[in-house]
């Protein structure tokens, strides 16, 4: 057996699949042979190392060295260059090695400072391997819970933890459990939401391409918590390559024994189906996500009856975010204590969050919570790009809040963002320069609801569409002080009396954007 | 007689509907849920012909009209529309010759709109059938636009 | 038990009952759009919305049960000014042209306005307009009037199970129509027009004959006849302010001649003829043992119901023509005959509860005069209309006659219109008809009222009848599915006769009756039809003197060559996609 001198880690995500990550490997994969390099240099696939728009990426190890932008053409030279001669190739590498990016064993000792509970191992492991993810402990969480803790434990443990849900809601996840592990009935449901349709969010996507039996292991721990045997994923339809990984990954678990009856030996069995939608972002919504589970048009169904006592088919159902689950392995194999080490006193762990829009380095990034939006944009994003300055950001998507610069300050966690903690969860973090247009932006987030309201309820149906009406007049300067005033009234009248979160939604942007840029907004009326 | 083949690989059971339109649409020549699609779905599930076509209206990933042989779904939520979405749209129009939901005259477009793909990190980003495609400009869509035109 | 206050009155409700109803209790009533008392509440509108002390933003009273302390407040300023918000944005996207719209002053909506005071829509409109449907015989629908409160869909799929209408698209393009826009016409529609009478609004509303009749009316060369449904009798009062369950019979005949009809006739002669068919059908059916259950046919809906989802059934159908479409045959023949008018000269009209009757008289088939066997079908509401425009009040007209030859009835047949009641007509005759005695006993308690299928078994002379009714097409559905698992693993039913009438309640629920109908007025009209039934000197079919004439003097004998050919139809298998006739 040969040494294996140099490793190159391939980012294999949505993101450099589309920038044409699978023809620069091809081309790698020939070069290294055609230079006899095949025993010396292992070239590995690897989720998203954290970066996003830089095109292709790679790193190569031991030296540490990112390359971005890499096109089949620079294959050649790069292979001669960096791997057969040694010397990095400068006209590729990234001028600074991202924050965010990879956190390898050799640079463990940034641990403190950057912590990786869900990301831990994205951009690490491969994540179509199921060997690499039970090398880094992967497995050791539900293979310790089932030999010895009852599901109470488990419960207790993420009650202890303090984890609440990282889909928007900020509920705790222990209580959810609980409910349902209390509700009557021998089926229950567990179902993991991966329907990730807020705008600007891509975090769950990032995570179920790149560590997909983070998210297996979290469900059979939470499954084993509630006293589910059946778990589904439902996949919003466009992800195509997460559906694809995780599909795989199941089949792998499935292969170890890890899903199916009686898992190691215990007389716990669980498996997991996943689910794919068909383009509808009120399906993120729990209730509209069982109702298209079931095969119906996704509305939003009357609460109550609550999901944790009737939900999919009628039966007690636990419906998490796939950050929230990606955290239940490293609560149980690490402990409540050590969590609570990470994070604030009230909100501990950690947060991830996609930071997008006009930064220097857009991407993915995990932060404790309380990390303030000064520190995710200059810190780890590289500030706003090309020197402008920040003028404001949509954080939480479009059912999100507009801050001003008064804000950056302000630390990121479910207590501190008080009226906007529940704009958190998507994890979406869309940062405005000086030159960004704010009455564009918010045209297109009431643009966005008109087209995804269901329909189902008078306030959300109409209110949308009045709401467009008011603001396309406002857009080109043909508004009116009362037509302001009445995108107020409306979004106020439907977060009263809508049916489901999304007409309740459009409320927080109208009115923080007015908060924030109410001058800017005013200098449009006619 | 390809959609027996295709009711085939799915179990009769009303959970497998999305899997089915898509699977049917993907494999339709006109890429769209016909009424044939639609009504072998509704035998197969054993649920009214109302209903199917009620349950694939509903998400926008179906069209229940005929379509072009490369559809271009641009993102149009608010992170492509900071990056600049709404000019491209223009120049996509211009380009095609077709308003939203238009499909060329020669067949080989739909242009479509959609909301947020995922794909904000390198917005402005459109899917063009099940490639995705971001940091778009005028220079790169003229190319992909070409490409396809070739393809085709 | 739960105790709460609403507006401060402490009110004490059994737990699960909703605040809508709860409020009741405290003497207010919290307005509603989309709500029906027969339905599930859907919570579309969020006009019911109340606030609850403790619960952010307002909730749904229709669909959120009172809780144990809850400090509900239904009229409060956030409360009240959010109902007038949203019922303005409804009417910013609804076609407000309601002067000539057909539910003028029939209206929820324009109720609903009035009662929050709505004085100005500060709202752009918004709806673009869209196409009328016009390609059902038996309904119209107006997407420029729907407000989607559902209801129709809940009808239609949930209670009926025809599902021709469904929710399509999404958002703010929502629409309530047929798959890919084909049309009732051209969809499964049994044209029941259940969906028509559970509109709050003027989106749906039957297919308007008032016009041709009024100018056959006026045509001087026409003999215009006039039959009534039994239903009918028993819910015309309410197109004139009367109660639930007024019978008016005699001011229906007085107010139809004064309308201008050559000859005031009567339905519910036909309905005892079809005892007298059917009836004689059933008895041969039990003697050889064939094609069993027997089951009814005098309900054009269930008629199209059956011919689409159920095409197992269709020997198992009486092949008896409807009472309207006996009526039909008789009129432009035997009628004629005795009358000696030119058959081509009369112009046959009927008046049913019905929407589907519509589609019934216009089947090919239903040409055994030679001739159009009904021409028009006006429903209950639309001679209610007529009888206005004509400066008539129904309250105040004397109670008069029908005509002969066609017009006499006996109580068989006015319980025709009531769930059960062709049941206990056919019963009540074929024990005759068997033995030759009189049934003692002749009301069936068993098959009356609305439970929702309702059995009994009759002994006639030792022989057991197992016999079930069933009324709307859901519970049609359940039982005949239940029939179709016995016929499968045991060979035969349990059942020998079965009656099924597509709507619930019977015909006095039907299609054509008054807006604003709900079950609790179905369940009256039926009453007062078995109050009318109790009052007849004759309540068998077979002592109907003039029924007897028409065997004696036209058709020979039930079930003879004539009464086939004049009386009889036959049924044919139809596509559950579009529901046309699937030839084979």
């Amino acid at each position: 057996m040969s040494l294996v001198r140099n490793h190159v880690l391939l980012s294999i995500d949505a993101g450099t699949v589309m920038a044409g990550a699978r023809a620069v490997e091809k081309a790698l994969v020939e070069e290294i042979a055609k230079q006899g390099l095949t025993d010396e240099i292992a070239v590995l696939e690897t989720g998203s190392v954290g970066t996003v728009g830089q095109g292709v990426v790679m790193v190569v190890y031991p030296e540490g060295v990112y390359y971005s932008n890499v096109t089949p053409e620079d294959v050649p030279e790069l292979v001669e260059e960096h791997l057969l001669k040694g010397r990095p190739l400068k006209r590729l590498m990234l001028a600074e090695t991202p924050k965010q990016a990879v956190i390898t064993k050799e640079k463990a000792g940034l641990l403190k400072e950057q912590p990786r509970i869900v990301l831990r191992n994205c951009g690490v492991i491969d994540p179509e391997k199921i060997d690499e993810y039970i090398a880094e402990e992967g497995y050791m969480a539900i293979g310790n819970a089932l030999t010895s803790m009852k599901p109470e434990d488990v419960l207790e443990e993420v009650k202890r933890s303090g984890l609440v849900g990282r889909g928007g809601a900020s509920f705790p996840t222990a209580m959810k459990w609980e409910f349902a592990r209390r509700a009557p009935g021998d089926i229950k449901y567990l179902i993991c939401n991966a329907d990730e349709g807020e705008p600007g969010t891509f975090k769950d996507r990032l995570i179920l391409e790149g560590d997909p039996h983070k998210l297996i292991e979290g469900m059979l721990l939470a499954g084993y918590a509630v006293g589910a045997s059946k778990g589904f994923v439902y996949i919003r339809g466009e992800y195509a390559l997460s559906i694809e990984r995780l599909e795989k990954a199941i089949a792998q678990a499935r292969d170890y024994g890890l899903l199916g009856v009686n898992i190691l030996e215990s007389n716990f069995s669980f498996d997991i189906f996943v689910m794919k939608g068909a383009g509808a972002y009120v399906c993120g919504e729990e209730t509209a996500l069982i109702e298209s589970l079931e095969g119906k048009r996704g509305h939003p169904r009357i609460k109550p009856p609550f999901p944790a006592n009737a939900g999919l088919w009628g039966k007690p159902t636990v419906v998490n975010n796939v950050e929230t689950l990606a955290n239940v392995s490293e609560i149980i194999r690490n402990g409540a204590d050590w969590f609570r080490g990470y994070g604030t006193e009230k909100c501990p762990g950690t947060k991830v969050y996609t930071i997008i829009g006009n930064v220097a380095t857009p991407g993915l990034i995990e932060a404790e919570m309380g990390t303030t939006l000064r520190d995710i944009i200059y810190e780890y994003a590289g500030g706003i790009q090309g020197g402008k300055k920040f003028k404001g950001a949509l954080i939480g998507g479009a059912a999100g809040a507009f801050l001003g610069p008064d804000m950056l300050d302000v630390q990121m966690d479910f207590v501190n963002l008080k009226e906007y903690a529940a704009v958190l969860g998507s994890g979406a973090i869309l940062v405005m320069d000086e030159g960004a247009d704010v009455v564009d932006l918010l045209q297109s987030v009431l643009h966005f609801f008109k087209h995804e309201s269901c329909g189902h309820c008078a306030p959300c149906r109409l209110g949308t569409a009045q709401l467009v009406k008011l603001i396309d007049r406002i857009a080109v300067s043909k508004g009116s002080r009362e037509d302001l005033n009445k995108l107020l009234r409306i979004s106020d009248v439907m977060r009263d009396t809508s049916f489901c979160p999304l007409g309740q939604s459009p409320y927080l942007p109208i009115s923080s954007s007015i908060k924030y840029f109410g001058d800017e907004i005013g200098a449009r009326i006619r | 007689m390809y959609r027996e083949a295709i009711l085939k690989k799915f179990r009769p059971s009303l959970d497998n509907i999305l899997y089915i339109l898509h699977d049917l649409q993907d494999n339709n020549p006109q890429r769209y849920l016909g009424k044939d699609d639609i009504r072998v779905t509704a035998e197969y599930l054993n649920v009214p012909y109302s209903y199917v076509h009620s349950v694939a209206s509903f998400y926008t990933m179906f069209s229940l009209e005929p379509r072009g042989s490369n559809i271009i779904r641009l993102c149009d939520s608010p992170p492509c529309h900071l990056m600049g979405s709404k000019s491209l749209l223009k120049y996509l129009k211009d380009a095609l010759k077709v308003d939203i939901g238009g499909t060329t005259k020669d067949g080989k477009f739909t242009l479509e709109l959609t909301s947020c793909l995922g794909a904000c990190g390198v917005a402005p980003a459109m899917m063009i059938n099940d490639e995705m495609v971001g940091n778009l400009t005028p220079e790169r869509v003229d190319a992909i636009l070409e490409r396809r035109r070739k393809e085709s | 038990m739960i105790t709460a206050t609403i507006n401060n009155i402490q009110v004490e409700v059994p737990e699960g009952t909703t605040i809508l109803w709860a409020a009741k209790k405290a003497n207010v009533n919290i307005p509603t759009l989309c709500f029906h008392p027969d339905l599930k509440p859907g919570g579309q509108c969020g006009v019911c919305v109340v606030e609850i002390e403790g619960i952010p933003g307002l909730s749904r009273s229709c669909v959120t049960p009172l809780g144990e302390g809850f400090r509900v407040r239904t009229h409060s300023p956030k409360v009240m000014n959010a109902r007038k918000e949203i019922v303005e944005m409804i009417l910013a996207n609804h076609d407000t042209d309601c002067l000539t719209c057909i539910k003028n002053n029939s209206c929820e909506l324009q109720g609903l306005a009035a009662t929050l005071g709505i004085s100005t829509v500060e709202y752009a409109k918004l709806a673009e307009r869209l196409p009328i449907d016009r390609s059902s015989v038996s309904i119209v629908r107006d997407p420029n009037k729907c407000i989607l409160c559902g209801r129709c869909i809940q009808v239609c799929s949930n209670v009926q199970t025809v599902n021709a209408l469904a929710v399509n698209h999404r958002g703010y393009d929502t629409v309530i129509g047929t798959a890919f826009s084909a049309g009732l016409g051209n969809s499964v529609c049994i044209n029941c027009g259940q969906c028509v009478v559970h509109c709050p609004v003027g989106a749906l509303y039957e297919n308007s004959s008032v016009e041709a009749v009024w100018q056959a009316l006026h045509d001087p060369d026409k003999f215009v006849v006039v039959q009534e449904a039994p239903a009918v009798r028993a819910m015309l009062g309410e197109e004139f302010g009367m109660p639930p369950g007024s019978l008016v019979t005699g001011r229906m005949y007085a107010a139809l001649r004064r309308l201008g009809f050559d000859a005031v006739l009567d339905t519910n002669f036909s309905a005892d003829l079809t005892i007298m068919e059917e009836g004689t059908e059933l008895v041969s059916r039990l003697k050889s043992g064939q094609k069993l259950p027997l089951i009814t046919s005098c309900s054009p809906g269930w008629i199209k119901f059956m011919e689409t989802f159920f095409h197992d059934m269709i020997p198992h159908m009486s092949t008896a023509k409807s009472p309207q479409q006996m009526f039909g045959a008789l009129a432009k023949t035997y009628y004629a005959q005795a009358k000696g008018i030119a058959p081509e000269k009369i112009v046959s009209v009927s008046v049913m509860p019905c929407t589907a009757k519509k589609f019934e008289c216009l089947r090919p088939e239903m040409k055994a005069s030679g001739y159009q066997d009904v021409d028009y079908v006006l429903t209950t509401r639309e001679i209610g209309r007529m009888i206005r425009e004509a400066g008539l009040d129904l309250k105040e007209l004397p109670e008069e006659e029908a005509d002969d030859i066609m017009g006499e009835y006996t109580g068989a047949g006015t319980i025709f219109g009531a769930t059960g009641g062709v049941m206990e007509a056919a019963i009540r005759s074929a024990y005759f008809l068997v033995t030759g005695r009189e049934l003692e006993n002749l009301d069936v308690q068993p098959v009356r009222g609305l439970k929702g299928i309702k059995e009994a078994e009759i002994d006639i002379d030792g022989t057991k009848v197992k016999v079930a009714v069933a009324h709307s097409g859901g519970q049609a559905r359940a039982l005949l599915q239940k029939v179709q698992q016995q016929m499968a693993t045991e060979g035969k039913s349990e059942y020998q006769f079965i009656e099924v009438m597509a709507c619930p309640g019977g015909c006095v629920g039907g299609g054509g009756q008054s807006w604003g109908s709900n079950m609790a007025k179905r369940a009256r009209r039926g009453e007062a039809l078995y109050e009318d039934d109790k009052a007849r000197s004759h309540r068998r079919s077979h002592e109907n003197r003039s029924v007897l004439a028409v065997y004696e003097q036209f058709l020979g004998k039930p079930n003879s060559e004539r009464s086939h050919e004049l009386l009889h139809t036959y049924y044919q298998k139809r596509s559950p996609v579009d529901g046309k006739v699937i030839n084979e």
